[in-house]
């Protein structure tokens, strides 16, 4: 009962502090308090006011409107990264559980050899050779996030194919690729949600920390991660800068992971019963 | 329908092993655990872990199955032949409404028209109520489930059914009645079976001949009167000796 009600706090949590990323952003493209992108030298590093909620930063740009525009770039990244991740991994990992020794040996060691080189370097490489912007970086830290998907949906249906009901459902004649769509996808998506949500807040995280060494999304367009750059010569004066975007990004990684762990125990219907 | 086997031999953990199942008839397999019968099972459905490989000949009604194409395989299991599993826990896909799973046989070899119906007919003769189609697994109780996966077995009457350990999981009064519906489900339709136990009651009440097998060979054959009242090989002795 205590377990329960703890899972459906982390859930509450997890969806409101998504929830609130998510309205960020849409409302953004409507309304935002003041142009994020208007520099204005009258109005340098106001501290929160009621017309800057949180300030403005070194050009006079309004804090509180650029972290809800930045709210776009943190979800678009998400979204494709792990789109991607999943699109490419998920097949992969089940061809490699469901297919016969070698194949699937070759699958999983090419994997190895992608998960072995760090997805920053990856997304530094693709930003030098194809120019820093949020789409190289997106489409770097999806590639860099296929092989965990990969691993993660190969062990799961290893697991399920090792199930009767794989062998009931060969003994009523379902060839592979049916089996692989109706019962090995359904028994592992579990799985792959927590991993995707796992997922969304490293991609999250890797597109600031990209955004911060300048190989992610370019000026003007806002960006979390490089907020946070901007304010770091201003650390010792105005800390404030630094900590705004710092907490969006600290709250919506908690919000993806409390979100995806919540998920999990809710599409598991074995947890369901147990009320 | 004739199920002919003959010279099997799965790696070194089968050997020999002949035996037929005519049509209509009821034949049990008994053996300890680890005495290959479930793989012999296996084979005879095509379904032999990839690293084992099968050698002899396996027959249903002249038509060889070891080294069959899967597409050919695919085609006879669930419709020609179809088997009952142990585990009635693991048999049943827990993300899927046990209506569906009942009419997946029927709806992958198109045998009938309206899946939905003849699986609530399925599961009504099996003695289910029809709200079962929409429960998921986990909401049934063992012996319901093993009803389930008896029913979606039987769902293209098939000419050989075979079940493997199917009571063992079971409480004994459970046990009866699944029996029973194992009984008459393939009696009316003339389907063949091939009884997979250790317990030498279960295969007593249930089958007409016996097999008994001891490490990968049958060691005796018979009427299941003669060989459990007068059972020549030791092994069948001491079976009878530790089951009364």
């Amino acid at each position: 009962m205590q377990t329960r009600t703890r899972r459906n706090t982390s859930v509450i949590v997890g969806a409101v502090l998504v929830g609130l990323v998510v309205l960020a952003a849409l409302v953004s493209f409507f309304w935002t308090p003041h142009d994020p992108v208007k520099v204005n030298a009258a109005v340098r590093l106001l501290g929160p006011t009621g017309d800057h909620v949180f300030g403005t930063d070194k050009f006079g740009r309004d804090v509180a409107s650029q972290i809800m525009v930045g709210a776009r770039t943190t979800l678009y990244v998400g979204v494709v990264a792990v789109g991607i991740a999943a699109v490419i991994g998920t097949p992969l990992g089940i061809l490699a559980g469901m297919s016969n020794r070698w194949l699937g040996e070759f699958v999983m060691r090419v994997n190895d050899l992608v998960l072995a080189f760090p997805a920053l370097l990856l997304a530094i490489m693709f930003g030098a050779v194809y120019g820093a912007s949020t789409l190289t970086a997106m489409v770097a830290i999806g590639i860099a996030t296929v092989p965990s998907f990969a691993r993660i949906a190969r062990s799961g249906t290893l697991q399920v194919m090792s199930t009767e009901y794989v062998l009931a459902a060969r003994s009523s004649g379902r060839s592979r690729p049916n089996i692989a769509l109706r019962h090995v996808l359904p028994n592992i998506s579990g799985l792959l949600i927590v991993q995707a949500s796992v997922s969304f807040a490293i991609a999250v995280l890797a597109e600031a920390a990209l955004s911060f060494l300048g190989f992610g999304t370019r000026p003007p367009t806002p960006s979390w991660g490089r907020m946070l750059q901007e304010s770091q010569e201003l650390l010792t004066v105005q800390p404030r800068l630094a900590l705004v975007p710092g907490i969006a990004i600290a709250l919506a990684v908690l919000g993806f992971n409390l979100l995806g762990d919540g998920l999990r125990d809710r599409f598991d219907p074995r947890l369901a019963v147990r009320k | 329908m004739t199920l002919v086997v003959e010279g099997l031999g799965i790696s070194s953990l089968v050997r020999d092993v002949s035996f037929t199942v005519g049509k209509n008839e009821r034949v049990g397999l008994i053996g300890e655990s680890g005495s290959g019968k479930s793989l012999t099972a296996l084979s005879i459905m095509g379904l032999l872990p990839d690293e084992l490989g099968a050698t002899g000949s396996v027959k249903l009604n002249g038509r060889e199955l070891l080294g069959a194409p899967e597409r050919e395989l695919s085609r006879l299991r669930g419709n020609e032949m179809s088997m009952v599993f142990q585990e009635p826990m693991t048999a049943l896909n827990p993300s899927m409404r046990v209506g569906r799973q009942v009419a997946e046989p029927m709806s992958i070899h198109g045998t009938r028209r309206d899946h939905k119906q003849a699986a609530v007919e399925l599961l009504e003769s099996v003695g289910l109520p029809s709200e079962t189609a929409r429960a998921y697994p986990h909401q049934l109780s063992g012996g319901q489930r093993q009803r389930v996966v008896l029913a979606m077995a039987l769902a293209n009457d098939p000419a050989l059914l075979i079940c493997d350990e199917p009571t063992t999981a079971l409480d004994v009064t459970v046990q009866a009645l699944v029996l029973e519906l194992i009984l008459s489900g393939t009696q009316w339709r003339e389907t063949s079976l091939l009884f997979i136990s250790h317990d030498l009651a279960v295969v007593a009440s249930v089958c007409e001949r016996v097999l008994v097998m001891l490490d990968g060979e049958i060691v005796e054959a018979g009427d299941t009167l003669d060989v459990l009242t007068a059972p020549k090989h030791e092994y069948t002795q001491r079976l009878l000796e530790l089951s009364v």
